[in-house]
């Protein structure tokens, strides 16, 4: 089904939900599409189109989000070393999570940390995962392309 | 009480299915449940809070039309409605409770400096939290 924005399956939504919940719940987790596509019933063609369309963006770079909003989220609410927080949120490198979230958010962990510390006062009020998702990168873009378009941004005068 | 907000609504994709899951898994209770036609009010209430009626309206005519009626289906499918939150006494005890009912949970409890959340959703996709405040 092509469908405009309307025009998915409330029933297939429905199930690429509970896709999307499974990797809110356990971002850390390896999630292969056919993973994915086994819990929303479909195949795997069909779920990588289909979460696309439904969410805006495929299914890695929403997990992508989801382990850079929970990486800030210990960065900013935890004391535990870069190292520890880069392997809980389901990196096998500190390097490769180092550069990703400097890539997604434009600064390092460890700015974001002391960044996040300063305002932390101001959202006390809030439901701690509401505040949290409000934080989550706009990952409109794949991670490379943000990549180029940020090294064209340098190199322009 | 005497005033304030005495109906807030859900969109919910089958009343039936709805009204099963919100009276025998959640533990409300109907509270009003009129048919005009097509169109049905149904509203539940939690039976420790009178003065507040959860609503569980379908999407369609002649409140929307078709059009309006599928997007808003659409919407509710994949959790783009506002966030809910239950408060309970005992969150875990809760979740037990509930996921032995087939509730389906989207989060664990979690401890969050000493109150405990987790998360749940709807057969439709609305999303709850389920909140256990600091005592």
């Amino acid at each position: 089904m092509s469908g405009g924005i309307t025009g998915q399956d409330p029933e297939l939504l429905r199930r690429l939900l509970r896709a999307k919940d499974r990797m809110d719940a356990a971002s850390h987790e390896h999630w292969p599409v056919r993973r994915l596509a086994r819990v929303s019933r479909v195949s795997e063609a069909h779920f990588a189109r289909s979460f696309r369309q439904a969410f805006g963006v495929p299914p890695h770079r929403y997990l992508l989000t989801r382990r850079i909003e929970r990486a800030s989220a210990l960065l900013r609410d935890t004391d535990l070393p870069i190292t520890e927080i880069a392997f809980q949120t389901g990196w096998g490198s500190l390097g490769t999570f180092g550069r990703i979230f400097r890539d997604v958010t434009g600064d390092s962990p460890g700015a974001i940390r002391a960044r996040a510390r300063a305002t932390a006062q101001e959202l006390a009020p809030v439901p701690t995962c509401h505040v949290s998702a409000a934080q989550r990168p706009d990952l409109t873009i794949a991670v490379s392309e943000k990549r180029r378009r940020v090294a064209r941004r340098y190199k322009s005068p | 009480m005497t005033q304030g907000v005495q109906v807030a609504g859900l969109y919910v994709r089958d009343q039936d299915e709805a009204l099963a899951f919100y009276v025998e898994k959640l533990g409300f209770r109907v509270h009003t449940d009129v048919k005009n036609g097509d169109f049905r009010w149904l509203t539940v209430q939690h039976p420790e809070q009178p003065s507040f009626q959860l609503g569980l309206f379908v999407p369609g005519p002649p409140v929307l039309d078709a059009a309006t009626a599928q997007t808003v289906r659409a919407l509710v499918a994949k959790g783009a409605m506002p966030p809910l939150v239950l408060v309970v006494d005992d969150c875990r005890a809760a979740c037990e409770r509930m996921r032995a009912r087939g509730v389906e949970f989207t989060q664990e409890p979690v401890d969050r400096y000493g109150t405990v959340d987790a998360g749940f959703r709807d057969p439709s996709g609305n999303g709850w939290k389920m909140l256990q405040a600091r005592r």
